[in-house]
């Protein structure tokens, strides 16, 4: 049987380093394949090459259903050759209509004057009805769950293929990490249905155990290489954990329980439309973890003890000072030691443009503010001490930020607060796109701010780090506190029970 | 010698290109002294201007109306001093408020009201341009004081009239406060990136504002510069250099520091733009090439500082 899509010697060179390095792999017809790699392995380098987005080096072969591709691929070829791609953001225009996000390829590329909207939508509401799914073509996609947009966007995939004359292939990159697990099941089944219809799916994610509930083969790649391809209903979760490390993984010791620890920060009452008030102690040194289903308002409470967005009502006391949370700015969140790394790395906590150095000692260029000017060898070789401290990857404070991996990136912007020694590091889904081996380096850098007595609130949706990381663990579900976590029940399974309501005690 | 240090200096070879290139066709004509010098004195307020401009724009915003804050300065200045008979140094410095109030008004509602700063400045422009017509009955008003046209053009430092040097002084000044102080890098990451310095404590607002009332003033400092070249107020020439000015900021944020706005990069765009047009005029080209030059220089200014930035991004993950 001819495979849908064979890779040889797929090799990416930018500037001297080589992103991709002889990669080979092959999908079946009617395959779901993994992708899994750190940060940094080559896989963004990897779908952007098929995507036509980068030019591979000379020497690469691709064949798609039996057909050879000619390399470097034509920009925006790839849908007549039977690829198509569903990013993490989906690509989906949140203020249109289920209907026209569906449509939109044929729509445009059909060349016609005029539309009948009567046929598209028995069109839309036909494929989605074809897939068993009960969404209204003329929903707005920004009324819609995580879920449901996840759904329409890979049936748009599956649809746009539909004119290739091929069963296709669709590009899956990290669609999951948002979703709760009920959607993740949904999308599942979907992907499931997809390949029974002879189409082919790629799968990249971070999360092992969907890549072994849901591939039938998966390829792990590490450094630009191929590390293996396993078959996934053969193989362990230490298999291929060692397959993207390269080495046995140690996990960091967790503080030795000494008690309560002195109270660093103390919650009370925190309100905004979605929280009906929480009351919480964070101790000097302590990693309290918050989290729960998405909508349980846990997501909330970095952004608001900031004063990144504003709550109705609660304070924080803060060594002793009592603030009000509903006049909280950043600008006194900062002068109070209080520092918060955001979720959204491109947007909200670093600036790509700019240099490591300057995104690391934004909060502290006042110390570098010397006899009338800014000391600017000082500030790089500052950041190039802070870089070697947290171990970033390459230690040279001089690049860009967007030079670096995801997983070096919040590397520097972790040294940009812990550089500040803050009372109480506020933490927004800490190691989101980041690698295993990485998130290790970010737990360390973490557990060495607490060991200086820095406390830590780190609000996540990933039970696993937080069972990893975390002293306590508080759950939120429809904006209250609902239960707390410690000691032995600090599992991924408790707490995953803990959010969805199960029973916490008999467990 | 790296592609850097090639892009850094790629200005500077240009400019040169020009004056050789104009100094071999126009034998004994181009490259003389006095040619330059009323050139670099002459274009002052262009210089000023393209200051002014690159102060908002490493922030983030757009401020269209400088070149109307130019004649809106200029114009206070004739109708206070030649119409009211103030003492020159008063009116300097109202002329100077006036600017810093534009952008004042500019800022109220860019960051009040969060309105694109596009749209604002364009409608403030529109309203500064009637004002000045109301005030100056739309015709020029001769006879302003010695004293500011001798501070002007009243004598030469090194063979170039005193106008230039307030030129040179504003940019060693912007040169420094963008490049040695946390000001100037508190100003660089509102304008890359807005959410991650508010997320660190910056007044982002008052960043922004700061930035527009200073565009105001210096565009208000080119007015009198203006004034003072001229010995009278024009109601009408300081929009003019508005769109040269901004090829000038685009144009100098590919080189000197590639990839920023800086004043260095910007006064020498200023200098080699006005080399080429004066250059063009001296081979008798007309008038109207000057406009489709400077349109195109724009374009191009824009597309180069595009490349030089985009090339510098790479894949975050």
């Amino acid at each position: 049987m001819t495979a849908a899509l064979s890779l040889r010697n797929l090799s990416k060179t930018f500037g001297g380093a080589k992103a991709l390095d002889g990669v080979a792999f092959e999908v079946a017809p009617g395959e779901v394949h993994g992708l899994l790699g750190h940060n940094g392995s080559g896989k963004s380098t990897l779908v952007k090459v098929l995507a036509g987005v980068h030019d591979p080096d000379p020497g690469a072969h691709l064949t798609l259903n039996g057909r050879d591709v000619p390399m470097p691929m034509p920009a925006g070829e790839f849908r007549a050759l039977g690829l198509s791609f569903v990013h993490q953001n989906l690509g989906l225009v949140p203020s249109l209509s289920v209907l026209e996000n569906l449509r939109v390829a044929d729509i445009t590329a059909m060349n016609r004057v005029h539309i009948n909207w009567g046929a598209e939508r028995a069109a839309a509401a036909e494929a989605l009805q074809r897939f068993g799914i009960a969404i209204d073509p003329a929903a707005r996609i920004a009324d819609l769950s995580l879920g449901d947009r996840a759904l329409v966007a890979i049936v748009r995939a599956f649809e746009e293929l539909r004119h290739s004359g091929t069963a296709g292939i669709i590009v899956l990159d990290e669609p999951t990490p948002f979703l709760p697990r009920a959607s993740v099941d949904r999308l599942f089944a979907l992907i499931r249905d997809v390949v029974a219809r002879g189409a082919s799916v790629i799968f990249i994610s971070h999360d092992i155990d969907e890549i072994l509930e849901i591939t039938h083969r998966a390829t792990v790649l590490r450094d630009g290489r191929v590390a293996g391809t396993v078959d996934t209903s053969r193989a362990t979760r230490e298999q291929i954990i060692d397959l993207i490390v390269g080495h046995a993984l140690v996990k960091t010791g967790r503080n030795a329980s000494t008690g309560a620890p002195a109270a660093a920060a103390v919650v009370r009452a925190l309100r905004d439309h979605r929280l009906t008030g929480a009351d919480f102690t964070i101790g000097k040194g302590e990693v309290l973890g918050i989290t729960g289903l998405i909508g349980s308002g846990f997501e909330r409470v970095a952004g608001l003890l900031f004063g990144a967005d504003r709550a109705t009502g609660g304070t924080i006391e803060i060594d002793g000072v009592a603030l009000p949370l509903a006049e909280m700015t950043p600008r006194a969140a900062v002068s109070h030691k209080i520092a918060l790394l955001p979720a959204d790395r491109n947007y909200a906590s670093g600036v790509g443009s700019l240099p490591a150095a300057d995104n690391m000692l934004l909060p502290d260029l006042a110390r570098f503010f010397r006899r009338g000017r800014l000391d600017r060898g000082g500030l790089v070789r500052h950041a190039a001490q802070l870089a070697h401290k947290y171990e970033v990857r390459p230690p040279d404070p001089t690049l860009k930020l967007s030079a670096f991996s995801g997983g070096n990136a919040q590397k520097v912007l972790l040294a940009k607060w812990l550089n500040i020694a803050p009372r109480l590091l506020l933490l927004d889904e800490p190691t989101q796109g980041v690698d295993v081996g990485s998130r290790e380096q970010v737990y360390a850098a973490i557990r060495k701010a607490t060991a200086h007595g820095t406390a830590v609130l780190c609000a996540s949706s990933d039970h696993e780090q937080l069972a990893d990381l975390c002293d306590r663990v508080l759950i939120f579900a429809r904006g209250r506190i609902v239960a707390e976590l410690g000691g032995a029940e600090l599992t991924k399974d408790h707490i995953a029970a803990a959010c969805y309501g199960g029973s916490v005690e008999a467990a | 010698m790296t592609l850097k240090t090639v892009e850094r200096f790629a200005l500077i070879a240009a400019w040169a290109a020009v004056i050789v290139g104009f100094g071999i066709a126009l034998p004994g004509v181009f490259l003389t002294w006095t040619n330059f010098s009323v050139m670099f004195a002459s274009q002052a307020p262009a210089a000023l201007l393209a200051l002014a401009l690159i102060v908002p724009l490493t922030a983030g915003d757009y401020d269209l109306s400088a070149g109307a804050t130019v004649t809106l300065a200029s114009m206070i200045i004739g109708v206070l001093n030649v119409n009211l008979g103030w003492p020159i140094l008063p009116a300097v410095l109202v002329a100077l408020a006036g600017g810093a109030l534009v952008g004042a008004v500019n800022a109220f509602f860019i960051v009040l009201f969060r309105i694109p700063s596009l749209v604002v400045t364009l409608s403030t422009a529109s309203l500064i341009t009637g004002l000045v017509q109301w005030m100056s009955n739309s015709s020029t008003i001769g006879g302003i004081a010695p004293g500011l046209v001798d501070a002007v053009s009243g004598g030469q430092l090194f063979g170039i009239a005193y106008a230039f040097y307030y030129v040179l002084l504003i940019g060693i000044v912007l040169w420094y406060v963008l490049e040695y102080t946390p000001l100037g890098r508190r100003l660089l990451f509102v304008g890359r990136g807005r959410e991650v310095a508010r997320l660190v404590g910056i007044g982002v607002g008052t960043v922004r504002a700061g930035c527009l009332i200073t565009s105001g003033a210096i565009a208000a400092l080119s007015g009198v510069i203006y004034a003072g070249l001229l010995g009278a107020a024009d109601p009408v020439s300081g929009l003019n250099f508005l769109l040269p000015a901004f090829a000038a900021a685009f144009l100098g944020a590919t080189s000197i520091v590639p990839g920023r706005f800086n004043p260095w990069g910007a006064i020498i765009s200023v200098y080699f733009l006005s080399s080429g047009i004066t250059g063009l005029a001296m081979l008798g080209i007309p008038m109207w090439v000057t406009n489709i030059f400077n349109g195109a220089a724009l374009l191009l200014a824009v597309t180069l500082s595009q490349l030089v930035r985009g090339r510098e991004e790479t894949d975050y993950a």
